[in-house]
């Protein structure tokens, strides 16, 4: 039941990202509207599908691919909706609403059956250590997706080529603003996150930090998002160096989460494909 | 029935000299109304006088009387010689005058495609009309629905959506570059006329404050009082210059007066908070290449050029598909005028045949002899439902909603077949007051 439920919510997340990306090329109102209420109802069944199996499994179901790929998916289709409420930034949902259908799919396809849990995830950490580090990538896949825009109506600006794309994209102002108030929301969560995970990893495997490829990338993520949130607040770093700042951040934050699972094996490699 | 004309001349057929002494002040439009109605054929009148055109749009009992008479009309008002003034007008009846209407009120006709400051001027010119009560159901429910193509024109497509002229072109860029303008100031350098209006424009647009320079600081401080701006030394400009967001410059320098180091270095102590360069002197001010600086960006006045015409080109392609609204609303609206048509024409089959009924029951009580209500009352039902099933069928098929042409054929053979007078009614049933019309032919 809760697997094909959060299998079904890959269908809403399509249906949103087509319809934001039909309002982004025709401009009809409409397609913006029901766009948001397709990943709203996704969103509803996905948090539904997720309690689910919470109560099946009976652990924090992030703890294989399937589950954080799911998750993952869930968080970003919910951060948006928060950002794009808030600012009526309808456009944002066409760079946006594709990847949380992407990172659904992705986990559609995988084995979605509830395993046994591994004993070392058998914690109270679980649930604070990965919802933490989910909801602050999310945040950064919404500045990723601004940082893009910023990019696209930068080049128009620069270049004194007003096409379809100027006319389409908010104000380079508004998508930069987007672009640190993610910063300001992410980066605490990724290191509350990289700190959870520290603490619990003294508890499980008795050492706050061993080096292991996930450790060092996240790490390596970090030090990137603190370098352009130090940029931004001493020397003024932003626009486009702040987009493309953003952008290589979240290919990072993509690395650590899948990159790391699937090629390089370690401690973390809890839900790498073949488990 | 009536029939919509509209005389006029604009822009492209008569030059400004002649427009001008055919203009209506709007004072006089009152009077102009008023003697407009005294012609005979006109019905209904509105006047619509602005600097690109003249136009009367009449309701008149004949397309081609009425299209005379207002000319004539318009000839004598003006003292000027029909035969002149005939080289200027053109003139349109019917659905061609419906059309042109919407088009103006859409602002397809408009010297600069889209302009939106036509509908503003339909709408006043309909507002003396209704003032002077010169306007009637017709005009009324025309001009209501040329309101409505305007609105349906300018939101379905994008006619009016982008900037065609260089100082409102700076204005949507620097809404595409900082998007909230409120909190921003402008530094205006030089003065130029585009400069000026341009500064206008933004302080219309909401900005923060302006500053004010000029080689001799006189005419800053003047300019600065007219703005209700902040005037500035030229020599001092490079001390001001971090607190400007926008800058627009045109003075007669024969060199920059901003190089790419100093574009580099004001924007280092703004700590990259953007700037828009708005350059319209010629030769120009600001040195291109500071448009390579991050957050920094420079438009001369070929770049706004180029914008413009790029719009002006979107505005031409989206003018197609208002066309194409035009042409479906001018369809809708006929097929409410000949719904109007056919109204007074039902109206007067059945009074007619009503009078005929009343008459024949009388006839049959009166052979009778005595006066019993029963059975004048089953008299009466005889020749009611006889009457109403009789009638069913024409009234039905006027009252469909048919296509143009055939529904105006219909109306004059049932009007010849069942021998009805030429209008006559005007009130009674309350059909009439419905429609509201008065049926002329």
């Amino acid at each position: 039941m809760h697997i094909s439920l959060l299998k079904v919510t890959t269908f809403f997340y399509l249906a949103g990202a087509i319809l934001y990306l039909y309002f982004i090329v025709t401009l009809k109102e409409r397609g913006a509207r029901l766009g948001r209420m397709a990943l709203l109802i996704g969103v509803i069944l996905h948090v539904a599908g997720f309690a689910l199996r919470y109560a099946t499994a009976g652990y924090t179901p992030v703890t294989n691919l399937f589950e954080s790929l799911s998750f993952f998916a869930l968080s970003i289709a919910c951060v948006f909706l928060v950002v794009e409420i808030r600012y009526n930034m309808r456009t944002l949902g066409a760079f946006v609403a594709p990847l949380a259908f992407v990172f659904s799919i992705f986990s559609a396809f995988l084995p979605g059956e509830v395993a046994e849990l591994a004993p070392a995830l058998n914690s109270y950490w679980l649930p604070v250590h990965v919802l933490l580090l989910f909801v602050g990538d999310a945040v950064f896949a919404v500045a990723f997706g601004a940082g893009i825009m910023y990019l696209l109506q930068e080049k128009q600006v620069k270049q004194k080529k007003m096409g379809a794309i100027f006319k389409r994209l908010p104000s380079l102002d508004v998508l930069d603003d987007i672009n640190y108030r993610c910063l300001t929301i992410g980066f605490p969560l990724l290191t509350m996150g990289i700190i959870t995970g520290s603490i619990w990893a003294e508890y499980a495997w008795g050492s706050y930090w061993s080096w292991d490829p996930k450790e060092t990338w996240s790490l390596i993520t970090w030090l990137l998002y603190a370098a352009l949130l130090h940029g931004r607040l001493t020397v003024g770093w932003r626009g486009r160096k702040a987009a493309i700042l953003a952008i290589v951040g979240f290919c990072a934050v993509l690395f650590t989460f899948l990159g790391v699972n699937l090629l390089l094996p370690g401690l973390h490699t809890y839900s790498s494909l073949s488990r | 029935m009536g029939h919509i004309v509209i005389i006029g001349l604009n822009h492209r057929t008569a030059p400004v000299e002649i427009r001008e002494r055919l203009a209506f002040p709007s004072e006089a439009i009152g009077h102009a109304l008023r003697g407009l109605l005294e012609k005979e054929s006109l019905k209904e009148g509105v006047i619509l006088s602005t600097c690109n055109r003249v136009e009367i749009c009449a309701l008149a009992s004949q397309g081609f009387e009425g299209t005379s008479e207002a000319k004539e009309f318009m000839a004598v008002y003006h003292g000027i010689p029909l035969e002149e003034l005939n080289g200027y007008l053109y003139h349109y009846e019917g659905d061609e005058a419906v059309r042109h209407l919407f088009r103006v009120g859409s602002s397809l006709d408009s010297m600069v495609l889209g302009e939106p400051q036509i509908l503003g001027q339909v709408k006043d010119a309909y507002g003396y009309a209704a003032e002077f009560r010169t306007i009637g159901p017709i005009l009324n429910k025309f001009f209501a629905k040329t309101f409505s193509v305007a609105k349906r024109v300018r939101t379905e497509t994008k006619v009016a959506s982008s900037a065609v002229s260089v100082s409102y072109a700076a204005v949507e860029l620097a809404r595409k570059i900082f998007g909230d303008l409120s909190d921003k100031t402008v530094l205006l350098i030089g003065a130029g006329e585009m400069c000026e209006l341009a500064a206008r424009h933004l302080i219309s647009a909401g900005v923060k404050g302006i500053m004010v320079t000029n080689r001799t600081f006189e005419r800053a401080v003047k300019l600065a009082e007219e703005f209700d701006g902040i005037p500035i030394r030229f020599e001092e400009i490079s001390v001001h210059l971090k607190r400007a967001d926008i800058v627009l410059s045109s003075t007669g320098a024969p060199h920059f007066i901003l190089q790419r180091q100093d574009v580099e270095e004001v924007i280092r102590i703004r700590k990259n908070r953007p700037m828009f360069f708005i350059d319209m002197a010629v030769p120009r001010d600001i040195d291109p290449d500071a448009n390579q600086v991050d957050n920094v960006y420079v438009y001369d006045i070929d770049d706004l050029n180029n914008v413009i015409e790029t719009n002006l080109e979107e505005r031409q392609s989206e003018a197609l598909k208002a066309e194409e609204i035009v042409k479906e609303e001018v369809r809708s609206f006929r097929r409410w005028l000949d719904a109007q048509q056919a109204t007074p024409t039902i109206i007067t089959l059945r009074r007619k045949y009503e009078e005929v009924k009343n008459a024949e029951v009388a006839k049959a009580v009166s052979a009778f002899g005595a006066d019993d209500p029963k059975m004048r009352k089953v008299v009466e039902s005889l020749a009611s439902s006889l009457l109403n099933k009789i009638l069913h069928a024409p009234i039905s098929s006027l009252k469909k909603d048919a296509d143009g042409r055939n529904q105006m054929d219909l109306v004059s053979v049932v009007r010849e077949i069942f021998d009805l007078p030429e209008g006559s009614e005007r009130t009674g049933t309350g059909d009439a007051d419905e429609t509201g019309e008065t049926p002329q032919e």
